[in-house]
């Protein structure tokens, strides 16, 4: 034990001497959690929309007033044939076209029926997927109004109408950063930790200093614990500070217990330090380490489930992010922060990264060598 | 009293099995100070790290104190003190913090072996709040010394020492060494440096990874074979070349302002200076030259 002490001191001694590393554990994460959940916004707005009307008449006329009204869409440009509006769709003018066909109007009541063409550019996918829904949203309600209007229903010929109205649960406004701001934590902690504690031994194989930590008495055990400890104090320094400013920028308060969300991540950090320090018994400098572990924590994050959802993924996708911590972290924290879980209900998700910490850890152990 | 024996040590590296050490034996006495010398890539890193344990040897054995290096290394590394050729306290931490953090290691304090590292430690106590990194080469050299010895270890190695550091603290590293000797400690020291082997009570000659020699460095001048001549000349390089093609040169080569000679059988000065002169060589000196352990080196290298 009282190894393990000085062992400690000295670690925190040279944390604290290094203001870079210092600003960096610290500020980082407040800067980027400030700064990014305002930026990653799903929500699409200013879808930019060139028309071409050729019928030029009230309905029609209806129509385009009714799509810009929705406030998703902004008129670009208003042209008199669909080869012009394709041209602005090439210079990138426009996102979206929308024809209307010629004798719009007078088909639609002559026959009760009409086409409308819409053209989408699909190179941003999600921006095309959602413009074309929401415009299809937009002519759907038009088309429902006319019908209402036209077929003026007497009290015995009701006209058989679906509507639907959903409710969006625990998060009713459907408020991005209620949703991004504890998934953005969750990868800011893993970063910290995990890079921090990966770097940490490999400076000093670099400087050599493990050199005379390894002729000493130093156990093992003693010499993984000084590094483990001071990293996982720092892990939960950098979550409270996260939690802080998503109270004081976002107003999120966690609906559940702080509790619950304390006790996991005293066991992820176990299980992500651990991680970094089996890279780094396996690395001989730093920029080893450092790539290594960009490569993992791409692939944590961007299969992790903060972007796209994990349950839209193909299935060897769902099986990979089985073994990703950082899924399993993302998760926990929207639960207990939006959904306001309790310890039963994150029972699994804790189980599941204490055995991560175990493997990692004991492979770190095993994988660091005093002797060579 | 034996304190460290090493028998037939040999290790290879990597998938060629390039040999590093090659069946090494030696044994070194209870505060006797023994030095390894030999130029770079002799093998003399590698037999230091497998007499402190932290590199495990192909085959034969080893023991510091009776303790086997493999089997009973958890004891040895109490009972060692070793400083890397390289650098390496912690050079964010001040002169001080190092030292303490390294009495701790060993569960001792400053202050209860304060007395062994006296000496050192009073001529960079000034800095002791400096950090390391921000020392001198020398004053470097001086801190690690401490913290290698700062746990009073019965054997101490040190891996070239005095690389890189200079002429002045070399002297001074030396003669702190000689203190510590009498404070019982057995000292292993390896150096590129020739001069410094005079130094030590007993010196191995070692290259590539096998030992040429091992003797007191009296007796290995003694044993030198040969007449040794010091010839000097106007122009070194045509003197050089001239030496080369003479009938009865055993060996010479450059040694500082002069060029050692050796003849191969009846040294004859007079020939040889006649023979110089044919040459067109002028000013010519020849005088029997004093044997040091560099010629030794060479003689044995040949």
């Amino acid at each position: 034990m009282r190894i393990i002490k000085f062992l400690l001191i000295k670690e925190f001694k040279q944390i604290f001497r290094n203001r870079a590393i210092l600003a960096v554990i610290m500020v980082m994460p407040v800067i980027q959690l400030i700064i990014l959940p305002l930026a990653a916004n799903y929500e699409i707005k200013n879808i930019n929309l060139a028309v071409v009307d050729n019928d030029r008449s009230d309905y029609s006329r209806d129509l385009i007033n009714q799509v810009i009204a929705s406030g998703y869409f902004k008129l670009r440009t208003y042209n008199d044939s669909y080869k012009q509006a394709f041209t602005q769709l090439e210079e990138d003018n426009a996102d979206l076209i929308l024809e209307i066909p010629h004798g719009f109007e007078e088909d639609l009541i002559k026959e009760n029926k009409q086409q409308l063409f819409i053209g989408v550019n699909a190179i941003n996918g999600t921006k095309a997927g959602l413009g074309a829904g929401y415009i299809s949203d937009i002519i759907r309600e038009y088309n429902n109004g006319l019908r209402k209007k036209m077929n003026v229903p007497t009290s015995f010929n009701a006209m058989p109408v679906i509507e639907i109205t959903s409710s969006n649960w625990y998060n009713p406004h459907l408020n991005y950063q209620l949703y991004m701001v504890p998934g953005i934590l969750a990868i800011l902690v893993t970063l910290v930790g995990g890079f921090l504690s990966a770097l940490n031994i490999v400076k000093e194989k670099e400087a050599g200093t493990i050199e005379q930590i390894n002729v000493s008495p130093v156990k093992k055990y003693h010499f993984i614990l000084g590094k483990l400890i001071p990293f996982w104090i720092l892990g939960n320094v950098v979550f409270t500070l996260g939690l802080l400013v998503g109270w004081i920028f976002y107003g999120i308060i966690p609906l559940g217990n702080l509790l619950v969300l304390y006790a996991f991540i005293a066991v992820y950090l176990l299980a992500i330090l651990g991680f970094g320090l089996l890279v780094s018994t396996i690395c001989d400098t730093q920029q080893q380490a450092m790539l290594i572990m960009f490569f993992f924590v791409m692939i944590f994050v961007l299969m992790g489930g903060l972007f796209t959802p994990i349950d839209s993924m193909p299935d060897w996708a769902k099986t990979v992010s089985k073994f990703n911590p950082i899924s399993y972290f993302i998760d926990v924290m929207r639960m207990v922060v939006i959904k306001g879980s309790g310890f039963k209900d994150v029972q699994k998700h804790i189980l599941v990264i204490i055995g991560f910490a175990i493997v990692l850890n004991i492979a770190a152990v095993l994988n660091y060598r005093k002797t060579s | 009293m034996e304190s460290v024996v090493v028998k037939n040590i040999t290790k290879t590296y990597g998938k060629e099995k390039k040999v590093a050490v090659n069946d090494v034996s030696f044994s070194v006495n209870k505060g006797e100070l023994f030095g390894l010398i030999g130029p770079d890539g002799a093998g003399k890193t590698s037999i230091f790290r497998i007499l402190t344990t932290v590199l495990l040897a192909d085959s034969g054995s080893a023991s510091i104190d009776g303790l086997d290096v493999v089997k009973e290394f958890k004891s040895i590394r109490n009972t060692i003190g070793y400083m890397p050729g390289k650098f390496s306290l912690y050079q964010d931490l001040t002169v001080e913090e190092n030292l303490n953090f390294f009495a701790t290691l060993f569960g001792t304090t400053i202050e209860e072996n304060y007395n062994l590292i006296k000496d050192i430690y009073v001529q960079i106590e000034p800095f002791k709040t400096r950090r390391a990194g921000k020392l001198s080469g020398g004053m470097k050299q001086k801190l690690a010394l401490c913290c290698a010895l700062i746990h009073k270890p019965n054997v101490l190695f040190l891996d070239e020492p005095t690389t890189g550091v200079d002429p002045v603290s070399r002297k001074e590293f030396w003669e702190m060494l000689q203190k510590l000797k009498k404070q019982d400690i057995t000292i292993i020291v390896s150096t590129p440096y020739m001069d410094e082997a005079n130094l030590c009570d007993r010196i191995a000659l070692i290259q590539d990874g096998k030992i040429l020699s091992i003797d007191s460095p009296k007796n290995i001048i003694q044993n030198y074979p040969d007449a040794l001549f010091a010839v000097k000349a106007d122009n070194m390089y045509s003197l050089l070349k001239a030496l080369a093609i003479y009938p009865n040169r055993l060996m010479s080569y450059a040694f500082g302002e002069f060029a050692h000679f050796s003849f191969k059988e009846n040294p004859d000065k007079a020939d040889l200076l006649q023979f110089l002169e044919t040459k067109g060589i002028k000013n010519i000196e020849i005088k029997e030259a004093a044997v040091t352990i560099e010629d030794s080196f060479i003689k044995l290298l040949s």
